[in-house]
């Protein structure tokens, strides 16, 4: 029994931006899909199935949104799945739809995630309650800056890598007219000069808090011989978990990250990551996850990732671009986040990144993680077909 | 649509359904019953190639509460996992399509709810459409009695037939060890009405896990693997003044793609939390007179929400599991008033 092959072919997103106050969250997620239908010169009657995604219902205040966004998603008749696996949740729900194809059930499905961040307050609904968290964390930073320092303590590396990721991310996102920061006056030492919030995290070190979705269309090999764009086709992707805190957990390498990232290379056939990988999309929403990511991922060995970074491989003209589009850094609507890497994977090995689009990008990794460094979904795409 | 792979339902658990589990944490409820799950198929956590959960955040009041339920499961090594926030028997959707890919032989199912902490009636208006609807705060029982109201009005049922679903339900109910609500229980007065207290599901705490494995594993950890001959779900529009509240075209949809109108059916477990929406569902999926309908007593018995729509495709499968029937059909729903709905149909090897 063999999988059926799984192909890309329509990518939509919104400008993502801190407040999208002219368009309802029906509005907000109708926009993208729409873009996604667009590119794929589909129409709604074409799709079978939408499977949806976003992070915590607290952010905007709708329990189980899907019954409401049924409507608006042209659902009404079909199935629709709402998967939830927190920050991951952008990559896992395209996993999830990507079985959909792959196990035969349907030939073309809607895959979108969103988050509509202005509808609520996301930091209140990071803060859990006593009993069910210790107290003092203040939100995600909180959570991630002492991890950050003890990559920095483990490797040695110098305190001014995080301000080189999120220089150059801030740039490549002036490429990406659907990214949310365009700093247009963005300097290295603008950055290095930003408040510190949670030591040695800056300001211009975090991502923004945005409004935002993202759709795609997947579909079977009959439907991407019909595509007007080259697809993208998968050739790997994976899910995996561990729990959020216990003794021997690697907060700053998780293994959960690890094994993810072996199940992919091993499915797409990849022995060395950082020769036969062309580019990534991962998922960084503070700096420092750069250099910490390229070594659980497996492009450089531990203790030298902060190297590449520096070296400038990382950069859009490197030999091994990170974040092209700009990344969580400069985008950041939490349950499209990880969508959005997946979808910039596509994009770029379909050729249509525009201006920041990596020449001869053959083979693309899209990366994604949430909860405390717990839950990652990856998927790696290619320009060619899957061999087998 | 035949499924590309067999896939069966090995192993079913659940707790005792219960007003309220003040004592417990969500994780300590469901703990024993991954475990009578695991022990049944004598698997360990490290056999189980895919793991899937349903819940939601919103009965928990707190973002990511499925996360503390997974350091319970025992994610150590890391395994492939999943979540969605929904019915857990949607979590067993996804997990029957990762079985049908191949990459997975086996899969653990779990859900859980406790509606005890909060009034589950007010929680469930945060459903409804943030901008028109949910600012009213229509409650579920409110809505529920809606569809009754347009039910009674179309001739298709009346107050007395009702009574009698409520009725038969329970009394089914005394045989399950599990249920909340059991034996004789009297229709008491209108909460809203049409519906009286009897129409409607008491208000519960309680979890739920199954195990799916596919082909000859299936046939290893199970005596009588109740295989999925076909599973399918189906969404409505949102607004209520859209539908028709009498009738539940997802469901007919589902069932018709699920296979169930092939053959007919001995056992149908459908999650109605409402006498009403057995109305409804029963001419949906055309079930005959003679189809035994919910004799677990279904969810006017015990109806935790999430884990529901997952204790009625266990009951369905331990069914033929024990050799009690050999073709059921087993239903979800979510949403108000019947929106979304899931059919399974499951069947024993011929004896």
């Amino acid at each position: 029994m063999s999988k059926e092959p799984v192909a890309v072919v329509g990518v939509g997103q919104t400008k993502h931006v801190a407040a999208r106050r002219d368009v309802s969250i029906a509005g907000l997620v109708r926009e993208a899909a729409r873009r996604a239908l667009d590119d794929a010169e589909l129409t709604w009657s074409d799709v079978d199935a939408v499977v949806i995604g976003k992070a915590p219902d607290f952010f905007e205040g709708v329990m189980m949104p899907e019954l409401y966004l049924a409507d608006a998603l042209g659902a009404v008749g079909k199935p629709m799945l709402r998967v939830h696996t927190a920050g991951s949740v952008g990559g896992s729900t395209a996993l999830v739809a990507t079985n959909l194809v792959a196990g035969r059930v349907h030939g073309t499905v809607l895959t979108l995630a969103y988050e509509k961040q202005s509808e609520s307050n996301a930091m209140w609904g990071l803060s859990l309650p006593i009993p069910f968290q210790q107290p003092l964390l203040a939100g995600a930073g909180g959570f991630f800056a002492p991890h950050v320092r003890a990559y920095m303590r483990r490797t040695g590396a110098p305190d001014t890598v995080g301000s080189l990721v999120a220089y150059k991310d801030r740039r490549n996102a002036l490429k990406n007219p659907y990214a949310h920061l365009h700093e247009h006056d963005i300097t290295l030492e603008k950055v290095q000069a930003s408040p510190m919030l949670w030591d040695p995290i800056r300001y211009s070190e975090t991502c923004p808090s945005s409004d935002g979705a993202c759709a795609m269309i997947l579909t079977d090999r009959a439907g991407a011989a019909r595509s007007p764009r080259p697809p993208a086709w998968l050739h790997g992707g994976a899910m995996r978990s561990e729990p959020t805190l216990f003794a021997g957990k690697d907060c700053v390498s998780p293994r959960a990250g690890k094994d993810c990232a072996a199940d992919v290379y091993r499915q797409a056939g990849i022995t060395d990551p950082r020769r036969d990988i062309d580019a990534v999309e991962m998922y960084v929403p503070f700096s420092w996850y750069e250099p910490m990511w390229l070594e659980n991922l497996g492009f450089a060995d531990e203790g030298e990732g902060w190297k590449l970074t520096e070296s400038g491989v990382t950069e859009l003209d490197g030999d091994l671009p990170v974040n092209m589009s700009g990344g969580v850094l400069s985008t950041n609507p939490i349950g499209a986040s990880g969508m959005i890497r997946f979808a910039e994977a596509a994009l770029q090995v379909r050729g249509q990144a525009g201006e920041h689009q990596v020449e001869g990008a053959r083979r693309v990794l899209g990366h994604a993680y949430g909860g405390g460094s717990q839950f990652f979904s990856m998927w790696l795409v290619g320009a060619e077909p899957p061999s087998s | 649509m035949r499924p590309i792979r067999d896939v069966a339902v090995v192993a079913f658990g659940q707790t005792d359904h219960r007003r309220s589990s003040d004592e417990l944490s969500e994780v300590e409820m469901l703990m024993p019953v991954l475990h009578e799950v695991l022990d049944r198929t004598g698997l360990k956590t490290s056999d189980i190639d895919f793991t899937c959960s349903g819940s939601t955040d919103y009965l928990a009041g707190r973002a990511f509460s499925f996360t503390m339920a997974l350091d319970g499961v025992g994610a150590w090594p890391p395994i492939s996992e999943s979540h969605v926030e929904m019915d857990g028997a949607w979590a067993l959707y996804e997990a029957w399509t990762k079985l049908l890919t191949g990459d997975a032989d086996t899969a653990l199912v779990y859900a859980y709810g406790k509606s005890s902490p909060g009034s589950v009636r007010d929680v469930l208006t945060r459903q409804l459409d943030p901008y028109y609807v949910a600012p009213l705060w229509p409650d579920s029982v409110a809505l529920a009695a809606l569809q009754a109201r347009a039910l009674i009005d179309a001739g298709d049922t009346d107050e007395h037939a009702l009574a009698g679903v409520a009725s038969r339900s329970r009394t089914s109910a005394a045989a399950n060890s599990h249920a909340q609500l059991r034996g004789s229980v009297t229709q008491g007065d209108y909460v809203v009405r049409p519906l009286r207290a009897g129409d409607c599901p008491p208000v519960g705490d309680g979890a739920a896990a199954v195990i799916l494995a596919a082909g000859e594993r299936a046939r290893e950890l199970c005596e009588r693997p109740a295989w999925i001959r076909g599973i399918d779900h189906r969404i409505e529009a949102h607004g209520l003044g859209v539908r028709d509240l009498t009738d539940s075209p997802s469901a007919r949809l589902a069932a018709e793609r699920a296979g169930a109108f092939e053959r007919p059916v001995e056992t149908a477990e459908l999650h109605a939390p409402f006498t009403s929406q057995e109305v409804v569902l029963r001419k949906a999926l055309r079930l005959a007179d003679d189809v035994d309908v919910n004799p677990s007593g279904g969810a006017l018995a015990a109806n935790p929400v999430m884990v529901a729509g997952l204790v009625r495709i266990g009951e369905a499968a331990a069914r033929i599991h024990r050799g009690t029937s050999d073709r059921a059909l087993a239903h979800a729903t979510s949403g108000p008033c019947l929106q979304q709905n899931l059919v399974a149909v499951l069947e024993g090897d011929p004896r």
